[in-house]
């Protein structure tokens, strides 16, 4: 019985330690929750999300959302379509299929892709390439790839390699031995891993256009520095609407197509 | 000659010796069975004889050529004219029997047409003719996941029969069948072999199946040969020998011929 | 045998997909413009090249590095402390929004009546919006509602990730073996007491694993939201990327490699030590 009483002592030691840093964390901070949430504060809150309860709903700011909307769907699918494409292209080295040298390169490749976030490659890539959708899908593609690259390597590795070998064995060229014995196997995890990214990607592609990316999340950076409340209201709206059917499409993709 | 191989000898990584001074001679044509308890040696024989295993000592000659004196892509055109038939069928499972016989002429279509045959099949009638001789003709846009071991085995020796190689080597092939449909399965690739003039070798766990099919038998022990007579002059006393400490104490009779009437199989 | 005619049964839907990918493409590209070559262009690679030499040489001043130290504990604490926050809103979320706890379920072997689902749909339909709203936006809205700073990023990461969580922590409820607390349920034990002694047992590892990877992506999210104003490590990024002093950024983008390494391996140990 020591062990299990030593590990709940460890983990209480470790639930107060957790509780310490939460409460060193607001103090650092000089967050007083009592004063977040008292009187004047709230009101304050209040008074500002309530400028928020009248969305403009005008007919060319919708013709414009509606461009901006569609500018958003087009940069997080085809980012992500890219991506995945790269990635699958980067994931065979980063399997071991080419040997011990390029295994190291293409994982150091990917892990440097995907540690810097989207908005840090969106601010380098509009330094380099300039304002507009271009740099926002670029953005998503570079990081999406690092992510999708790493994945889509450990199901490789994790995929036998009997079918392809055969295929080699009867004469069959690199490709084509990939492609009619790894791929049928692996192809439902390759798309239900780029659904679930582009999930994410589409909340990011509104929010990259802050720093120029253009989009939905450009239009919401402007109507928010010139304190319109009512339009920035609308462009919140369709961005929701954006997250909840790309979410639900993916969900239904997902089931219908790779659960199998 | 269509197969040559004179003081063979294969060695596993490990050190664990598989083969030893093997010498073989099968001409043009000819149908052979071979024979051996398990682990005797005889898939590392296939295999060797498939190029997929290099030989650790002696002389290897498929259809004229030393395979392992060619370059790469050589050695590839080669391996394009022999075709292995795998105890356990490499076919993805997602993959529709189609494709998957139709996967045997990769080594012989360009990338292009391995491309575009992903996306349609390019040569329906060609792999439901291949299947057809295996009575498999109506699962021919069926997934591999939803046939039984017997029918993937069969796709599997569709696929290598489509492929139209020049010498066929098969790894127990029959093993997931039942013997009524391993006999009739013997009988229509011994009759696809002799009718294309392929030169067929294949390893058997049923002896029975051997000596009623193949005009020639190579029984293997513990990595060497040690008889290659026709079925006529193998005797109780040989087999005994061959498969001599094996946990069975039965051992099959001399050859009794195969039925003459095979009901068409149901599976 | 007769040979009919063989037609591919999947050329059909597979002829009409290739279609809907073609018609879908060509707007896709034309709408986000995609244009790889702007990467590869030689005027373009000059500003970069030069934006990229300013990084070097890092900027490691004494009073640089307390201010990059004092950031990063900044993010840090920005992170646990909306962390903390969320989980405030999102164990009730959770317990109000899963079937797990439903009482009419018990006695329709795990479906609850019509009127229970209904009940439920406010909750979770309050959770969706809460984590389908960028946190960044919630961040820019809180920078104008209560000013820069570092309050503005702890309330932006305590609501989406409230939503995040609180979503989360359903579904493992709603997935562990539903006995143990059915059978409490039905012997008329309060609710609140099956879910501790029936559920919470088998769900803690669980929970206790994804809330970590949470605190681990809050990190990054910090950094991130810093951007528009909420104090932290990014906040100070902006700054000196506006004053173009390419060797703070340089040494800001390492710490925060690290910080987020870091991050990653305390995430691993704690979940192999907790599960």
């Amino acid at each position: 019985m020591k062990p299990a009483a030593d590990k709940r002592l460890g983990n209480y030691a470790l639930l107060l330690a957790l509780l310490a840093a939460v409460v060193a964390s607001f103090r650092f901070l000089g967050i007083d929750p009592g004063a977040l949430v008292g009187g004047d504060s709230l009101s304050q809150m209040g008074r500002y999300a309530g400028s928020f309860f009248n969305p403009d709903f005008s007919a060319p700011h919708l013709r414009a959302i509606g461009h901006g909307a569609l500018e958003t769907l087009a940069m997080s699918a085809i980012g992500t379509l890219l991506a995945a494409l790269l990635g699958l292209l980067l994931a065979l080295p980063a399997a071991g299929r080419f040997g011990w040298l390029a295994l190291s390169g293409s994982r150091l490749l990917l892990n440097a892709l995907r540690a810097i976030p989207e908005l840090v490659w969106a601010a380098l890539v509009v330094l380099a390439a300039g304002l507009g959708p271009n740099a926002g899908t670029l953005a998503l593609a570079l990081h999406t790839t690092g992510v999708l690259g790493r994945l889509f390597a450990e199901t490789l590795e994790n995929t036998p390699n009997e079918p392809a070998e055969a295929i080699r064995l009867s004469g069959g060229g690199h490709v084509a031995a990939f492609c009619y014995g790894t791929l049928p196997t692996v192809w439902p995890q390759l798309i239900a891993y780029s659904l679930y990214r582009w999930e994410n990607n589409i909340r990011m592609a509104s929010v990259l256009g802050f720093v120029g990316a253009g989009g939905l999340g450009q239009m919401l950076y402007v109507s928010l520095s010139l304190f319109q409340e009512a339009q920035a209201a609308t462009v919140i709206l369709a961005m929701l609407t954006l997250v909840l059917g790309v979410d639900a499409f993916s969900g239904w993709a997902r089931q219908r197509w790779v659960s199998a | 000659m269509s197969i040559s191989l004179s003081g063979v000898g294969l060695t596993h990584a490990n050190g664990q010796v598989a083969l030893s001074e093997i010498d073989l001679q099968v001409k043009l044509g000819e149908r052979v069975a071979i024979i051996g308890p398990s682990g005797a040696g005889k898939t590392s024989l296939l295999r060797l004889l498939a190029s997929n295993l290099q030989p650790s000592s002696g002389q290897i000659q498929l259809l004229g050529q030393q395979p392992w004196q060619l370059g790469a892509r050589q050695r590839q055109q080669l391996r394009a004219r022999i075709g292995l038939i795998h105890q356990a069928p490499p076919l993805p499972p997602r993959q529709r029997v189609v494709t998957a016989v139709l996967a045997g002429k990769l080594g012989q279509w360009s990338l292009g047409k391995s491309l575009l045959n992903l996306l349609h099949p390019l040569d329906m009638p060609g792999a439901r003719a291949a299947l057809s001789r295996l009575d498999l003709a109506d699962k021919l846009f069926e997934r591999c996941d939803q046939l039984s071991g017997g029918q993937l085995q069969r796709v599997g020796i569709a696929r290598v029969l489509y492929q139209a190689p020049e010498l066929i080597l098969a790894d127990e092939p029959v093993s997931a069948m039942d013997p009524v449909l391993a006999g009739h399965t013997l009988s229509v690739l011994n009759e696809e072999v002799s009718r294309r003039g392929m030169t067929l070798l294949a390893s058997l766990h049923a002896v029975e199946l051997a000596l009623a099919h193949f005009p020639r038998i190579i029984g293997v022990r513990e990595g060497r040969i040690v008889f290659d007579l026709p079925p006529e002059a193998i005797g109780a006393s040989a087999l005994d020998a061959l498969y001599a400490n094996e946990l069975l104490p039965a051992v099959p009779a001399s050859a009794t011929p195969a039925p003459v009437s095979v009901q068409i199989p149901r599976c | 045998m007769l040979n009919p005619a063989l037609r591919d049964p999947a050329a059909l839907p597979r002829l009409a997909l290739t279609l809907l990918a073609v018609l879908l493409l060509w707007p896709g590209l034309a709408l986000s413009e995609l244009n790889l070559a702007v990467l590869f262009d030689e005027r373009n690679a000059t500003n970069m090249g030069r934006f990229l030499a300013d990084f070097w040489p890092l900027a490691h001043d004494r009073e640089f590095l307390r201010l990059l130290g004092r950031a990063t504990l900044e993010t840090l604490a920005i992170a646990t402390a909306g962390m903390a926050l969320a989980l405030l809103i999102a164990i009730p979320g959770a317990l109000l929004a899963s079937r797990a706890l439903s009482l009419s379920a018990v006695h329709r072997s795990g479906r609850p009546a019509w009127w229970a689902r209904a009940l439920r749909w406010p909750v979770r339909g309050l959770l969706i919006v809460l984590r389908s709203v960028p946190e960044i936006v919630w961040a820019l809205l809180f920078v104008r509602a209560v000013g820069l700073g570092p309050t503005a990023g702890v309330l932006a990461i305590a609501i989406t990730y409230s939503g995040m969580l609180g979503k989360v922590y359903a579904e493992i409820f709603e997935s562990v073996d539903p006995r143990p607390s059915r059978a409490l349920l039905i012997a008329g034990s309060p609710r609140l007491a099956a879910f501790a002694y029936g559920i919470l047992p088998n769900a803690a590892a669980e929970m206790l694993s994804y809330t970590v990877y949470r605190w681990e992506c809050a990190i990054r999210a910090s950094v991130v939201m810093g951007f528009v104003g909420a104090g932290g490590l990014g906040q100070q990024i902006d700054l000196s990327m506006r004053m173009f002093a390419g060797g703070q950024v340089a040494s800001m983008l390492l710490t925060f490699l690290l910080l987020v390494l870091l991050a990653d391996q305390l995430s691993r140990l704690l979940r192999a030590r907790l599960l």
